[in-house]
């Protein structure tokens, strides 16, 4: 079943990136997105009342954790690949890319949901280390599949400060396992996630303040926390759109699951202060960053990408807090965010494909001119910026209670301050985007293929905002797996 | 092999790691730059070898061959195809000189003797000693990695950091598990793979590979 999962995007990876590209392979692909999700949620309803699985000799296990961030890549990918046909037929036809091309970018895409898959079903830290290294390397290829000169950069940008970032958290994991070997000797398998939590109380805790401090800062690159976030406004920017909500919806918090395993393991061993304290700073850095930045931005896309850094914020204040309740709204916030980023970075490249740029300042007046597009764009944004029925609203709350529940409310207070100035500054922005001067064309259609996915994509975040069905029993699984 | 003599080749190793990389920054030439490059890969693949065989640990010795062929060969080979192709193949103005580099080096290396105090303590032998020699290694990679303005010295900064981590795992855990070890190589190979044809398109795009040209994505 686990090997599975997996087993499902590489195939596709094989056939798309073996036969030149056509629609159906596009489809595939979204085929191939919706069996994740399919098997996400039959592995979930498996798990929920149950016992954690493993597979292939003890390597894949998959417990309601893994299980949710499972359907979290699955979602994202569906609405993602969707949108990649569309992406494809049109740099197709305007001869920017090669039907060769297009296939390699189809595998890529495969191979990108591949290894995010493997890191959140792997049993051992090691292995977990691997897949989200993979992820790098997989990706750098989707930013600059552009091939403009800025996507050359921000590619270039992205896997250097990325692999230096992800050196670290392989230092940090080696300290770890130092550790346990330390501890236990040479047991079975002193990388695993289950064994090491087992032994967390008997962990050198000298060792661990260190090692911890070099997971949260090297997985924090890839999730775009300060102090080395400075790749992601530019690469979520320069990669093609699905690209950018992939990677702004689901691989920044497939980055942050790790960084909730560690925790765990370093809460065994050092108590809750220090990787309490060690993540509200990174949280309030990247909230003051993200609020700092956002009010100068001139492009809708780094608008976005800006934004992706202001909620990985959120959610290590979340998940500094630490309680069931406050796990349970980080891990809601990780679906609301991803389908509301996703949705919008995919009508930015929506609004880029048919205005031909993503400057705020040249596209005015978008509901009036584009009804469609400007009104997801419009509740995308409503979404994004927490406002009810949609998900996020619950889960920032929730995470507020939290905070002020553990004694954090200084950090939620002045986390409320950062949210107010960049709710200032979007709302600025999308009004001059939205509403801006109007002109005098005629309103123009956007193809019903195109909207249902978004409008599916925001109705489902609307949903888990207010029903508690079907997300709610997963939802206290998972936060019981990390916080005990 | 004897305790000492296993302890001394382990010290010449270690130290012939973090003498490679205090070389990088002391050169100019990239070619010459990677070959020093070579030479560390070469030395890493010395300690994993030596302590392979001194624990007997028949996966660490496969290990240490496979470090030997991507860290001395595979990798280096690769880079240099950057290099030739490259007009003007010489770091010509770095953002810290020559000498301020030496001595920041010597800063870091002190550094790392203060930072890894609480891992050296956990691994009482001789070989938990060496541990500072890799994270000051790693240091300067970092350090190469901000001040260096080619394409290839900040390929060759990212190996750094690298070949310093993989110095810490032998000499403080004798290698991480096997199937990590392989995903853990197979991914630094990809890497510097995507990072050469990156160079070469910056290359063939910019005509140079200098990073200052890259400028135009910024708040």
């Amino acid at each position: 079943m686990l090997a599975l999962v997996i087993a499902v995007p590489v195939l596709c990876a094989l056939v798309s990136g073996l036969v030149p590209w056509r629609r159906a392979t596009g489809w595939l692909g979204a085929a191939s997105a919706a069996g994740v999700l399919v098997l996400g949620i039959a592995l979930a309803v498996g798990i929920v009342d149950g016992r954690p699985v493993t597979g292939v000799g003890g390597i894949l296990r998959a417990d309601a954790l893994s299980a949710f961030m499972v359907i979290v890549i699955g979602v994202i990918a569906v609405l993602a690949t969707c949108q990649s046909v569309r992406y494809l037929e049109a740099e197709i036809a305007a001869g920017r890319c090669t039907r060769r091309h297009a296939s390699l970018y189809g595998a890529l895409v495969q191979g990108f949901l591949a290894t995010m898959l493997l890191a959140v079903l792997a049993a051992n830290l090691g292995v977990l280390w691997v897949a989200v290294e993979a992820t790098t390397v997989v990706t750098v290829f989707l930013v600059g599949h552009r091939r403009a000169r800025t996507s050359l950069e921000a590619s270039w940008k992205y896997i250097v400060i990325c692999s230096v970032g992800i050196a670290m958290a392989f230092l940090g994991t080696v300290l770890f396992y130092l550790a346990a070997l330390h501890a236990t000797g040479h047991g079975a398998h002193p990388l695993d996630w289950t064994s090491l939590v087992a032994q967390s109380h008997r962990l050198d805790p000298g060792v661990l303040r260190l090692a911890f401090a070099l997971i949260v800062l090297g997985y924090g690159t890839k999730v775009g926390l300060v102090p080395m976030h400075s790749w992601l406004p530019d690469a979520h920017s320069q990669a093609p759109a699905p690209v950018s909500a992939l990677m702004s919806g689901v691989l920044i918090t497939v980055a942050f699951y790790a960084i909730l395993r560690f925790k765990v393991v370093a809460e065994g061993a050092l108590g809750p202060a220090f990787p309490r304290t060690l993540l509200v700073i990174v949280s309030l850095l990247s909230l003051a960053l993200a609020a700092s930045l956002l009010l100068t931005q001139r492009d809708v896309k780094r608008m976005l990408a800006y934004h992706s850094v202001e909620h990985m914020g959120l959610i290590a204040l979340g998940a500094a807090a630490g309680s069931p309740l406050a796990i349970a709204a980080v891990l809601l916030h990780i679906l609301g965010h991803g389908l509301a980023k996703g949705v919008l970075f995919l009508t930015s490249g929506e609004i880029l494909l048919a205005e031909g740029t993503s400057e705020i300042e040249r596209i005015p007046a978008l509901l009036s001119r584009r009804p469609v597009l400007g009104g997801i764009f419009a509740f995308g944004l409503v979404a994004l910026l927490g406002f009810p029925p949609f998900s996020l609203f619950v889960s920032e709350l929730n995470m507020l209670r939290a905070e002020f529940q553990v004694g954090l409310g200084w950090a939620a207070v002045l986390s409320l301050l950062c949210m107010a100035v960049i709710f200032g500054a979007v709302m600025s922005h999308g009004r001059h985007l939205l509403l801006g001067p109007k002109g005098s064309d005629a309103p123009a259609m956007t193809p019903a293929l195109v909207a249902v996915p978004l409008i599916g994509g925001l109705v489902g975040c609307a949903f888990i905002g207010i029903s508690a069905w079907p997300l709610e029993p997963l939802l206290h699984a998972a936060a019981r797996v990390v916080s005990p | 092999m004897t305790g000492s003599a296993y302890a001394g080749a382990l010290g010449l190793g270690a130290a012939v790691v973090l003498l490679c990389a205090v070389v990088t920054l002391w050169r100019r030439a990239l070619g010459a730059i990677v070959r020093v490059l070579a030479v560390q890969g070469l030395a890493l693949a010395c300690v994993a070898m030596a302590i392979g065989v001194h624990e007997h640990d028949a996966g660490l010795i496969v290990v240490a061959v496979l470090v030997l062929a991507a860290k001395a060969i595979v990798v280096p080979t690769l880079i240099l195809r950057v290099v030739r192709h490259d007009p003007a193949s010489r770091e010509t103005q770095p953002l810290v000189n020559v000498p301020a580099s030496l001595v920041a080096a010597g800063a870091l290396t002190f550094l790392a003797f203060a930072a890894s105090r609480s891992v050296t303590s956990l691994v009482p032998t001789v070989v938990g000693r060496l541990i500072p020699f890799g994270l000051a290694a790693m240091l300067v990679g970092f350090f190469s990695l901000v001040t260096r303005r080619k394409a290839v010295s900040q390929i060759v900064g990212i190996l750094l950091v690298d070949n310093g981590v993989a110095l810490i795992a032998f000499l403080a855990t004798a290698g991480v598990p096997l199937i990590v070890e392989l995903g853990a190589s197979l991914d630094v190979l990809l890497v510097v793979v995507v990072l050469q044809v990156l160079a070469n398109q910056l290359r063939s795009r910019l005509g140079t590979t200098d990073l200052d040209q890259l400028v135009e994505l910024h708040d």
